[in-house]
């Protein structure tokens, strides 16, 4: 059970009360509903000039230690973040580095690595995005073929990354890497790679299905970096990309803040309810709709009880068992809201963003699109399962 | 009631641990699966074809009693321990992961509603089951309709006494209980009122029911004389309404603790089972379901203990989160009960195998007290409003 102390509550008051301050002022664009979806342009500024406003006052890398860049706290980050989502700001845009660089820098990388980069990244002079998946190389990481080759100081990489978000306004990569074809695991070295304006480096936006582009494809062609852009040991790769993938896969709430999205999910369904015919009768009257939604409903609750639950030992059988269930719970609730409130608008879900009857701007139908890109990264949710099987029920590994 | 914050740890603290792990220890001990097995599915015919009630262990029940499980209930004003919804649930898992048949649950349930009534003289039935009486609510009518206005047994004034006729339907663990507390329709409204189990003009009529691990029966009353000091309560609707959640709690975490049990041993059997030279729990369409299962217990779990918590914290939510609790409760059950069957296989579908007890436990208990589908119907009209308006 987490305690909180008399600095932490007044830490906390002090947040909410610089937040109530400091609100910004409304985005330049809708704001897509995850950070790892902004692209250059205006938006992209006003998030980086937000990021830094927070930085500045101590909400961002409070956690961290004083001599990179940080606050030194302990147990303050996570209040930070909750007070910046209660207080719907918007979120931190340098969220890849946030929640997955800088933890894996700090764990495996050397003091001047350390020195060089979070400092930058907290302040978000510098965005980070991230190179592990491949063409071929999905849900089975360790396949990857992208290969970086020793040349004297150096290391030419040749290769093809693809679903990087970010990618398109990052300066850094966090990159896993082949640099030995004999072993599978212990053959992949992770770099830290310059991207913006490198050498050999080329970035292709990939376009989604919902119309959006939101991540990229990224080229090497003998882009040449030095061994001192190496993260721990050649070989060491997957161990450095695990502790990536631990943060990443429990670190939806590392971003803070919100996408400016004031009311529940399940507030809005029924608002859409009460607005909506659906085969020719209120929708909020229809007794399957009212069913489906209380179902969302205690979903929802069922995941924040989870989330309280998941800090009390006495009532969790299994240390990893509920964490490890919210990015599978997390994102299949979004996707299912999404779908019913098409479902709610009947005829109308069929309306997409340029059609001004569609209802709430379209947002469902958008959202409902958009929600396989949460399902399948980060992991697909199949693989999550695997996961929890294994490493949860301790059931024999799929594979 | 309170202003101050819920507590964060559900108010499962230390007491309640030791609480709960001691009832682990004992129920492990004392109600083992073989144990069970032995007790009441030694022979097919007993129950299903020669229509015997199922064996339980009244020296287990004494035991209990002993232990004060169902004094939890009780307001230490009444001779009770006065614990917290929260233990209550907890322990309550226990006893649906043993499937211990008991009329634990049901007298809990006689608790709920006395202690709800708040008269003297349901303090005094109160004091009984603190002494170690079991008891079963006697609320529902032939339509088995889980509205507390609806009964099926009517109560007439002559002198200072009622007189009740008439039938309550789904009584739980009736053959256990020393008392029943009985809603009847009244002159003046519906009453609650103790009535001592064989008293004269009473009679249980035997329901044969598919679970092993209780007994279910009709209370039927003819002439039964009610004296004032049995008149729980003459506020009857009211009183089992601010009852309910407390139910809906104690049906929620049997359910939870059999869904546990039931994903834990089919676990183990997708372990131990090889077929095609492996283990099946290698395959995905074994581990993926067992993973869906687990995520549906463990969505049902929180949400119990949010629900005995805001019952204890005098929360005006406590309502919503037992329903919610209920209705992920009973469709957790359903979903583990289906496939623990299932992925068993053949086994599975035996007698000698031992997840056909704590299956029908689940069907019992899913539909105890409103299935997920009727909790979520009364759960919209909280949520969304009436139809209609």
């Amino acid at each position: 059970m987490t305690t909180t102390s008399a600095e932490q509550r007044e830490f906390a008051e002090y947040a909410r009360r610089w937040l109530a301050e400091n609100r910004p002022p409304a985005p330049p664009e809708r704001m897509p509903v995850l950070p790892i979806e902004v692209g250059p342009g205006p938006l992209c500024e006003y998030l980086r000039e937000w990021q830094q406003k927070c930085y500045d006052a101590g909400l961002v890398g409070a956690d961290l230690p004083k001599e990179y860049g940080g606050g030194g706290h302990q147990g303050f980050q996570r209040i930070a973040n909750r007070e910046m989502s209660l207080a719907g700001t918007p979120y931190m845009v340098n969220v890849v580095a946030l929640s997955m660089a800088i933890p894996t820098i700090l764990v495996h990388g050397s003091e001047e690595q350390k020195k060089r980069f979070i400092p930058k990244a907290l302040r978000c002079e510098e965005i980070w995005c991230q190179g592990f998946s491949e063409p071929g190389a999905g849900s089975d990481l360790a396949s990857a073929q992208t290969s970086a080759a020793r040349d004297g100081e150096n290391w030419v990489v040749n290769g093809h990354k693809v679903w990087t978000s970010l990618g398109h306004i990052a300066q850094w990569m966090i990159l896993l890497a082949r640099t030995s074809k004999d072993h599978k695991y212990d053959g992949l070295t992770y770099f830290l790679c310059p991207i913006e304006g490198h050498p050999g480096v080329t970035v292709k936006p990939l376009i989604k299905m919902t119309g959006d582009s939101g991540f990229n494809e990224v080229f090497f062609e003998n882009a040449r970096i030095p061994d001192s852009l190496r993260l721990d040991a050649v070989g060491k790769g997957w161990t450095v990309a695990m502790t990536t993938l631990t943060y990443e896969r429990g670190a939806a709430e590392g971003a803070g803040g919100g996408g400016g999205d004031r009311g529940s999910a399940i507030e809005r369904l029924v608002e859409l309810a009460r607005a909506s015919w659906r085969n020719g009768v209120r929708a909020s009257d229809d007794p399957h709709t009212r069913d489906a939604i209380v179902q969302r409903a205690i979903v929802h609750e069922g995941m924040m009880q989870n989330m309280r639950r998941s800090r009390v030992p006495a009532l969790c059988d299994h240390p990893m068992r509920l964490p490890l269930q919210m990015k599978v719970t997390g994102s299949e609730y979004s996707q299912h809201n999404a779908r019913l409130g098409m479902d709610i608008a009947g005829a109308h879900g069929t309306l997409y963003k340029l059609d001004p009857a569609a209802p709430d701007d379209a947002r469902w139908p958008i959202e409902y699109l958009d929600s396989y890109g949460h399902t399948i990264a980060a992991g697909t949710n199949e693989i999550q399962r695997n996961i929890l099987g294994e490493r949860v029920l301790g059931l024999p590994k799929s594979k | 009631m309170s202003t101050a914050p819920p507590p964060r740890d559900f108010g499962f603290g230390e007491d309640e641990q030791v609480l709960r792990d001691l009832a682990h220890r004992f129920l492990d001990e004392h109600m083992p699966v073989e144990r069970l097995r032995a007790l009441v599915a030694a022979d097919p015919e007993s129950a299903y074809e020669r229509g015997e009630r199922p064996a339980w262990d009244a020296g287990i029940w004494k035991q209990i009693g002993e232990l004060g499980w169902a004094g939890l209930a009780v307001p230490e004003s009444a001779g009770g321990v006065g614990g917290k919804m929260v233990a209550i649930a907890a322990l309550v898992e226990e006893v649906g992961r043993h499937a211990l048949p008991s009329p634990l649950v049901a007298t809990l349930c006689a608790a709920f509603a006395l202690r709800e009534a708040r008269t003297s003289f349901a303090d005094a039935w109160l004091a009984r089951i603190a002494d170690g009486a079991a008891a079963s609510l006697a609320i529902t009518d032939a339509r088995g309709s889980w509205d507390p206005e609806d009964c099926g047994v009517t109560a007439r004034a002559d002198g200072a006494d009622l007189v009740l006729s008439g039938a309550a339907h789904f009584v739980q663990d009736a053959f256990k209980a020393d008392f029943f507390v009985v809603s009847a329709r009244g002159p003046k409204g519906l009453v609650l009122c103790a009535v001592p189990a064989g008293a004269a003009g009473s009679a249980l009529e035997q329901n044969h029911i598919h679970d092993l691990t209780r007994d279910q029966a009709t209370l039927r009353c003819d002439g039964v004389r009610v004296a004032r000091a049995d008149l729980i309560s003459d506020d009857g609707a009211p009183t089992l309404r601010r009852a309910w959640p407390a139910l809906l709690v104690a049906v929620a975490a049997d359910l939870c603790g059999a869904s546990e049990w039931q994903l834990q041993t089919t676990v183990e059997y997708a372990k131990q089972r090889k077929q095609f030279e492996r283990q099946i729990g290698f395959f995905q369409a074994v581990k993926h379901p067992l993973v869906n299962a687990m995520i549906e217990i463990d969505r049902a779990r929180s949400l119990l203990y949010h629900a005995a918590c805001c019952i204890d914290t005098g929360d005006a939510n406590a309502e919503v989160a037992a329903r919610m609790a209920k209705s992920a409760a009973s469709d957790a059950g359903a979903f583990i009960s289906d496939r623990s069957v299932q992925l068993h296989g053949g086994i599975g579908f035996t007698w000698e195998c031992d997840v056909h007890l704590f299956f029908k436990r689940s069907l019992h208990n899913q539909t105890l007290y409103g299935d997920g589908a009727y909790q979520r119907k009364l759960l919209a009209e909280q949520l969304i409003g009436p139809i209609g308006v």
